[in-house]
């Protein structure tokens, strides 16, 4: 018993500094040495500013750009406070939510039936993409605000979807930022 | 539900299949100290490890001291993770400048970690330092995982041995399983994450200029509304990838981030996904092929696979089903699968994972003690949330947590040889081991423990209001996430209905409690069945011996899982998520 607990205290302390400090340390080394965008979160640089992750979703809210889903994450997309809504499937305030939202987007395209992941909040409030149906749905009205042609947007959403990994993994999912992102290079945001 | 949904659940299936063999045959080799390619790396490190830390590598230890050690070993481990988190504040590595932990957090956290729970109560990237991340955290996914397992080798060295009390030396298993079998596939898997999008670095977080700034509500402590323009993001940055494998490699499931395999840092993309996947259910089912070979019976170990791999499809197909077929209450939105969405309830899923690969998760890491999640469970479906619940609750034995499975697993197949051996009047054998009166009491024991532990304390949860105001989803579905916090701790899973407000002081400490007894009450009588097997003489088969190999001993097996669950939780589940299943598509809300 009391050899057994000296052998639990030195074993605490030696494993410790093995798996807990050295192995992390080892692996940031490597990381940042093979893979150094990866490892710091992609980050996107504009006129020498960083504008973002191209991993990580951001709130857009004017019609010239695409819109992401719902967030939960903090006060909206807050990388602070990852989170999902972890509303249930029968809460009033998710069916609420849902039927406002439905409203708003109807009144672009009526009678379209809102493609789900447009009014659902993601698992994360993180979530960098919106599905091509998402994206689509959302062409009519951004075309229409930045007087572009719809065709040449859908060219540039096409150009922005990555489809599934390795043809078979995943969903095909279209990136909001870097969507965005383009379409402002086109011209000065509206 | 799509072709290329079940395209994936099958390759996956199928890459679980392929990678059984080689995990199982090599940890045979790592647990019976032969020769393997990694000792020129390993051997000299192992040396020094028990030279500084005063083991005798060649003593070996009855149950009972085996078990003295490791209640030791965790006793000390957790002590210091408390102490780590009440101290961050003072300790290196704290770039955003994070508080002490509080007491209760922090003892729930120790609790959580040093069980395989990894039940969270808190959001990483707000609350806990990098230090705090990688010397306090991902440690205990290394070593708890660690003592999962060596438990695991003791049972089947109870069986596989005869005439002894002998049953190996607690340090030297942990040693050489966080050697051989832990560390090199967590330093190759680290690096696939990076290579994926996982971030790995020690900065402090990034600060964002958003191209366009917003105005958002916000209601201040004074619950007065005021309006904010947001201009900038901070991006959480971290330790992340030489976590987030052992997280699943070891199914703790403890996230780096609040939203865990949801978050992209944590799961980038597809091919992360399921290699996370994959990683969850690689010892577990390795440990079956580890099973055979020790014991001489390699299609023992198969009929017990096949046993886990049938309930682990007629889960993930309810949840796969149930999810697709979305919310009816959801008006005027499109849930229908097309090449351009993958529709369903996509409430708490990722778009790049969509339906086939949330549900395949959710099940996985629930079969599994994992409870790491890709998407937030208490947004699913009833169904689809119940069957989470279920495989929780009927002891994730289904392939089961690293080690705790193959001992959780263990105590229904005492039972199975019990109500066989009651069926044909004989003694019941078990690989030429006598079952005997103190065996079945010690594998009730464990069972019973659990039924308890769960159902006093969400009885109690259930009327009182410091458990009944923690609930965020009113009607049935309130009892549904009280019901699943306890059963996610007492089954040290640690996936949560995240809506249910943890953070309390009765939460924080029942769910402890909870958790403790879960992990020790399972770890002891089944430590004490391996002690007396061991101890027995090896009976010849005969042919009046059951036999635990084949089909029929598979569906034995499953009925006695399936009726022991069943009985004990089905009233609860009719009140929770059937009934909210039935007013759902009744159309009423709450």
């Amino acid at each position: 018993m009391k050899n057994n607990l000296l052998i639990a205290l030195w074993f605490t302390l030696v494993t410790t500094v093995m798996f807990g400090v050295l192995y992390p340390l080892a692996i940031t080394g490597l990381a940042q040495v093979l893979f150094p965008s990866r490892a710091n979160g992609q980050l996107i640089e504009r006129k020498r500013q960083i504008v973002g992750s191209r991993i990580i979703g951001q709130s857009f809210t004017g019609p010239g750009y695409f819109h992401s889903r719902p967030s939960s994450a903090g006060t909206g997309y807050d990388p602070t406070s990852s989170s999902g809504s972890n509303l249930g499937p029968t809460n009033k305030q998710l069916i609420e939510r849902v039927r406002s939202d439905v409203q708003k987007l109807q009144s672009e395209n009526p009678n379209v039936p809102v493609p789900v992941d447009l009014v659902t909040a993601s698992g994360s409030g993180l979530d960098p993409n919106i599905s091509p149906a998402a994206a689509e749905f959302q062409i009519p009205r951004v075309a229409h605000s930045r007087g572009m042609k719809e065709d040449d947007v859908r060219t540039l959403v096409q150009k922005h979807t990555d489809g599934r990994d390795l043809g078979f993994l995943g969903e095909p999912r279209v990136n909001v930022l870097e969507l965005n992102l383009e379409l402002d290079s086109l011209r000065t945001p509206l | 539900m799509t072709a290329n949904g079940w395209f994936q659940i099958g390759l996956y299936l199928v890459v679980i299949v392929l990678i059984t063999k080689p995990m199982g045959v090599f940890m045979t080799r790592v647990f019976n100290r032969e020769k393997t390619f990694l000792d020129p790396i390993f051997r000299p490190i192992e040396k020094l490890i028990y030279r500084l830390t005063g083991v005798d590598e060649k003593r070996e230890m009855r149950w009972t001291e085996y078990a003295v050690a490791m209640l030791l070993f965790s006793g000390v481990s957790m002590a210091v993770l408390y102490v780590i988190e009440r101290t961050q504040k003072w300790l290196p590595l704290n770039p955003q400048k994070f508080a002490n932990v509080d007491p209760a957090l922090a003892f729930g956290t120790a609790a959580s970690f040093t069980t395989n729970t990894n039940w969270q109560a808190y959001s990483g990237e707000s609350t806990m330092s990098y230090f705090t991340q990688m010397a306090g955290l991902a440690y205990h996914n290394f070593v708890s995982a660690a003592v999962g397992i060596v438990l695991a080798i003791v049972v089947i060295r109870g069986i596989a041995r005869k005439e002894t009390d002998k049953l190996g030396n607690f340090w030297v298993d942990t040693t050489r399983c966080l050697l051989w079998v832990l560390l090199p596939i967590c330093v190759v898997g680290s690096l696939v994450f990076v290579s994926q999008g996982v971030v790995q670095n020690l900065k402090p977080y990034t600060t964002v200029q958003l191209i366009e700034p917003h105005t958002v509500q916000v209601t201040g402590t004074d619950s007065k509304t005021t309006t904010q323009t947001v201009t900038q993001q901070v991006i959480a940055q971290g330790p992340v990838a030489s976590q987030e494998v052992i997280k699943e490699f070891g199914t703790n499931g403890g996230g780096f981030f609040g939203a865990n395999s949801a978050h992209p840092f944590e799961n980038p993309t597809p091919f992360s996904n399921f290699f996370q996947m994959v990683l969850i259910f690689a010892i577990p089912s390795g440990l079956t092929y580890t099973l055979g070979r020790m014991t001489g019976s390699q299609r023992h170990g198969w009929a017990v696979w096949a046993a886990m791999a049938f309930l682990f499809l007629v889960g993930v197909t309810t949840v796969y089903w149930a999810e697709a077929k979305g919310n009816p209450l959801l008006a005027g939105t499109d849930q229908h699968a097309s090449a351009s969405q993958s529709g369903g309830n996509m409430e708490g899923k990722e778009v790049r994972f969509g339906i086939a690969n949330s549900t395949l998760f959710a099940t996985a890491t629930t079969d599994a003690s994992c409870g790491a999640v890709n998407s937030q469970h208490d947004s699913f479906t009833p169904i689809g949330g119940m069957v989470p619940l279920i495989n929780i609750m009927l002891g994730e034995v289904v392939f089961g947590g690293v080690g705790a499975g193959l001992y959780g697993i263990f105590v229904f197949v005492v039972l199975a040889v019990f109500i066989a051996g009651l069926m044909v009047g004989r003694t019941p054998e078990y690989l030429g081991k006598k079952i005997e009166s103190y065996d079945v009491k010690m594998a009730m024991l464990a069972v019973l423990i659990l039924t308890f532990t769960i159902l006093t304390f969400s009885a109690v949860s259930v009327v009182k209001p410091y458990g009944t105001s923690s609930i965020s989803n009113p009607g049935p579905h309130g009892l549904s996430q009280i019901l699943y916090a306890y059963v996610s701790s007492t089954g040290n899973n640690g996936s949560a209905l995240g809506g249910l407000n943890v953070n309390t002081m009765w939460y924080n400490t029942t769910t402890a409690v909870a958790q403790l007894l879960g992990r020790f009450f399972m770890i002891i009588p089944v430590l004490a069945i391996a002690g007396s097997l061991a101890k027995k003489k090896i009976v010849p088969a005969s042919a009046g011996t059951f036999p635990v190999t084949g089909g029929l001993f598979s569906g034995l097996l499953v009925s006695t899982i399936l009726i022991v669950g069943a009985l004990t939780f089905f009233p609860a589940l009719s009140l929770g998520p059937i009934l909210e299943h039935l007013l759902m598509n009744a159309g009423k809300v709450f």
